[in-house]
Parts: C-alpha cells; structure tokens; sequence
C-alpha cells in the first residue's frame, strides 16, 4: 500500500511543502544568513561577521525591552494563573449561573490584540484622568496596564483548560478524602493540585510564551512609550528594522537572539512534558 | 467539559457560601464586560467629551448618534478592510485544511525517512516566532507579487501548516488502518481513500484546527500590514490605522471602529461557543 500512497506525492504533499518552503524556510533560512550581513533589502547584503549580535547587546533599548519582557512575563504567568485556577476551582462547585461565568470569561481571548489594546488604553487613561495623567505619563503605567490586559485576555483560555484538568480527576478520590476526615483545603492541596500538574504545566508554558511574545496588545496599548521604556522584544525588533535606517542587520540579529530564547522555553516545556508522560 | 453545574454533590459547596460565590462572581463578570461596555458608550459621544469624560453617559450636547461610526468608516474604508478579513481568512482556513489534512496524512502512512523529517521541520516552525521571518517572509512576498488578498493566503498556508499538520497528523495515527486497506481492496484510489474514508473521521480536529487558524488570521495584525501592499486594509490594520503620525488618534472614531471590530466576533462566539471552546482546549493540550 505504501507504494500506491507514494507516487501520490505531488498531490497529497506539494502544495503545502511548496507553500512552507517559499514563505516559511526560505524566510528562515534567509534571515540566519542576513543577522550576518549589512542590508537594507535582501539583495544588497554583504557579510560583517557578528557585528550586528554585538551592536545588538550594547544597545540599551534592546536590554531594556529584554528586562522589561522578563518582567512582565514573570509577573503576569503568576497573576493569569492564580486567578485562573481560582476562577475555575470556583466554577467546579456546582454554584448558579457557572455556565454565564465562563461565557463570559472566555470571550475577552477571541478579541484581537490591536483591539484590545485600544480598548483597555480608554479604560485604563478613563481612570488615570482621575489624577491628570495617562497611560504614557510613566513606564509603570504601561507596564500594569499590560500586565491587566493580559490577565482579562487569558484568564478565561487558562480557567477553561484548567476546568477540564479538574473535571478529570476521579470521584473515588475526593471521597475516600472526605471519609479519610480531610478538610476542603487538605483535599486542595493535596489531591486536586497534584493532580492537576499537568494542566498547570501547559497553563505555564502557554501564559510564558504568550506573554513573552507579546505585540499587538504592547503597539496598540502604549507603543513603547515614553520614550521605548515600556517596548518589549517584538516592538523592539520592529522599530529597529522598519524606524531606524541603516538598522536591518541589528533588528536581524535581535530576532535571531529572540527566537533563541523562545526556543529554549520550548525545549524546557518539552523536557517537562515528557516527565510527566514517563511518570503516568 | 462544559456540564452545567457541578457533577457530584460531595464537592459542591453549601447554599450560602454558593450564594456568596454566585453573587462574587456576577459582579466579576460585570467588571469583566465593563471596557467593552465602555467603549460602546463612548461611539456615541463627541471625540471631545470622550476624554474629559469618559464614564458619563451621552446626552444633550456630548451625544453625536452615528457620526462617529460615518467617520471611522469613511477614514478606515472599513467596509472593503472587512470584505477582505471575511475573504483571506475564509479562504485561508478552508486551503489550509484541504492541503494540510492531505500532506498530514501522506506523511504519517508513509514511512520514510523523507517524511519523518518534513514531519520534524513542520513541528519546528509552530516554535519560531513571526518577528524571526518578518523581514524575509515580506520581501518574498512582494517579489513574488503576492501583496494582495488572493497572494496572502498562500502565505498563511505556508505559515499556518506548521501546526495544521502537527495536530492532524497526531489524529491520524489514532485511526485504524484496516479502514483505509479495505477501500483500497475495494479498488478506491488513493485519493478517494482519502476524501470517502479518512477526511469525514478527521472531523474533530478539523473543527479544532479551523477554530484556532480562523482566531489567528482574524485577529493577525502584523502579517497583513507587512505583506498586503497600502491599497488593501483588514480589520486590525484598519483600527490601527486611526492612530496618524505623532500618535494622534481621532477617539471618536475609534470608539466606532472597535465596536464594529468586536461585533462579529461576539455574534460568532455566542452561536458556536460550545466548539469553540472544545477547539481552543483541545489544541492547547496539543499544542
């Protein structure tokens, strides 16, 4: 059977080979090459060695964006999280209307991110007109304005993934707890937390690398401003490339350097995910 | 997974400590709904009152009825943006799984080491994130003459079937093959197998990777504004366009834009949430 499936190639697999080739390899392979070169498009480039990796670490915006990212990403995994298994441990106790809740909940996660920040840069300079300011006073502004918006787009995402992990654990469990003589919160922290490990595991993970990439929402919520001290990595390498003349190489470099770091979250989650696999 | 209530009475809590918790939670909800509300008040004031005062409801000489959503879409020409978001991203999505449930398929029943290592290159693409190719992925584009809606969607095949044929060919390796032999003993072709026997069982994760492709290229902002030429908009390149140079936005017809942004999104949501919500689940687990 094999055989037969085989001379069916150029239908089954080319065009989408094809089409992964030309707009994602090429662009790939392509843009490796160019964070070695000086360019300002793709056929004027010539080789400079690491120059652009070097202008690249001594630039202050890069470092603050790579700060400023890490930050942000730290602080909005534990807040989304919290408040997500919160939600959720709540909405798995049977109470009224849980089924409104999580309508509701959810549905800020299907919003785009260019809206969404738009939309929290009303609510959020509404509030702050209280005091004569808005969002792009002071950098501690944008970066609590982030870290809100993050929290209303995916605490719902996470309270739903979170909603199933529990739903899974067996009955038999919870009431030999309850005839053991456990309390609520022994029962919590001692069968529901470990047992939903691995949705906490993919909770993380999809809150780290969500929140690590982050760009719509920061372009539209403050643009970096003032001046680029709230740009996280994404905004950072698109204003050197398409603000700064003379500047592709160096934006280049910086998105080799950002997928690098993105792919070592990948890899770390993958470890994470096979331990668990190997453990059950 | 969305069972109303609780399943079982020995982990639901009392009645008042569930009435502290119903009440908790509406209130949760409504704050939760207030920016949008906030917004849709805001469409119908005058752009000089919205940020002056922005909690005050519209009326006498704040209230400008619709005047905001004339200007936004005369500004925007919001209505051929929105013709064009329906467009790419229907197309995209219907391509995207014809070519990537076909090419998932080929690759898990044939074993080579050919398609072990597309199957491998494909996997390593749902990691690299957009800013890496931004730059490339445009210029290619552009050379190929592709900076316009009908050339966007090859692009969002090439760069969407990464994750298309990871969560495909994990569902085809769960399906017998004694299905596919028997077609072929009856004399099916390969194509026919494919389209009689497997595509119609692939349904589940058809409407997962249709949800979670149709979220992203709905909503994907920067792709469209780098790879479309300035003569055509999408929704988000449309809101986004409102903020001029020196960062100026008229707010009034901002206010309007995003209004008209969230409708469609709230309408679809409301009438196919239980797949929704099934889809984005099932494809954060394997994603």
């Amino acid at each position: 059977m094999q055989k037969a499936y085989k001379k069916y190639f150029p239908i089954f697999v080319l065009p989408t080979l094809l089409a992964f080739v030309m707009f994602f390899l090429v662009p790939f392979i392509l843009g490796i090459v160019l964070s070695f070169c000086k360019f300002t498009t793709v056929t004027n480039a010539h080789f400079i060695g690491l120059e652009n990796y070097a202008k690249a670490f001594s630039n202050k915006d890069f470092l603050n964006a790579l700060w400023f990212t890490t930050k942000f990403t730290v602080v909005s995994v534990i807040f989304v999280n919290v408040i997500a298994f919160a939600f959720a441990y709540a909405l798995t106790r049977g109470i009224k209307g849980t089924s409104i809740f999580r309508t509701v909940f959810f549905m800020p996660n299907l919003i785009g991110g260019i809206v969404l920040g738009y939309i929290w840069q009303l609510m959020i300079n509404a509030v702050l007109a209280h005091w004569n300011v808005t969002i792009t006073s002071d950098p501690k502004y944008g970066f609590w304005g982030l870290i809100i918006l993050m929290n209303w787009q995916m605490i719902g995402y996470m309270m739903i993934i979170y909603i199933a992990g529990i739903q899974n654990i067996p009955l038999e469990l919870i009431e030999a707890a309850k005839i053991d003589g456990a309390s609520k919160a022994q029962a919590l922290f001692n069968i529901t937390i470990p047992m939903v490990m691995s949705s906490i595991t993919i909770c993380i993970f999809l809150t780290l690398t969500n929140s690590f990439k982050l760009f719509d929402q920061n372009l539209a919520l403050t643009a970096g401003a003032p001046a680029r001290k709230t740009s996280m990595l994404a905004l950072d390498i698109y204003t050197t490339f398409y603000n700064r003349n003379g500047w592709e190489g160096v934006g280049q470099a910086k998105a080799v350097i950002f997928f690098l770091i993105v792919g070592l979250i990948s890899l770390t989650q993958l470890y994470f995910t096979r331990n668990k696999e190997v453990e059950s | 997974m969305a069972r109303r209530g609780g399943r079982s009475s020995d982990m639901d809590v009392s009645q008042t400590t569930g009435l502290i918790l119903t009440i908790l939670f509406t209130v949760l909800s409504v704050a939760f709904l207030y920016p949008i509300f906030l917004v849709l008040l805001n469409s119908f004031k005058s752009k000089l009152y919205i940020s002056d005062q922005p909690f005050s409801f519209p009326s006498g000489e704040t209230f400008v009825g619709m005047s905001n959503y004339v200007d936004g879409i005369a500004k925007t020409d919001f209505m051929s943006a929105a013709v064009n978001s329906v467009f790419i991203t229907v197309f995209s999505v219907i391509l995207i799984i014809l070519v990537t449930s076909m090419t998932a398929w080929w690759i898990t029943r044939v074993k080579c080491l050919f398609s072990t290592l597309t199957y491998f290159v494909f996997v390593f693409a749902m990691i690299v994130p957009f800013q890496m190719v931004m730059f490339t992925l445009s210029k290619v584009a552009d050379m190929l003459h592709l900076s316009n809606p009908v050339g966007i969607i090859l692009v969002y095949i090439g760069f969407g079937a990464g994750q298309a044929v990871f969560m495909f060919a994990g569902f085809v390796k769960s399906i017998p093959i004694s299905l596919e032999e028997a077609a072929m003993l009856d004399g099916c072709t390969p194509i026919q197998t494919f389209f009689l026997v497997v595509f119609p069982v692939l349904k589940p994760t058809t409407i997962t990777v249709a949800i979670l492709q149709a979220m992203w290229i709905w909503n994907d902002y920067l792709l469209p504004y780098l790879v479309l030429n300035s003569d055509y908009k999408t929704i988000p390149i449309a809101v986004q366009y409102l903020k001029g140079g020196y960062g100026s936005i008229d707010m009034g017809a901002m206010m309007g834009m995003l209004v008209l942004a969230i409708v469609p999104i709230v309408v679809f949501y409301l009438s196919c949430q239980k797949y929704i919500i099934r889809g984005v689940a099932a494809g954060a687990v394997k994603g």
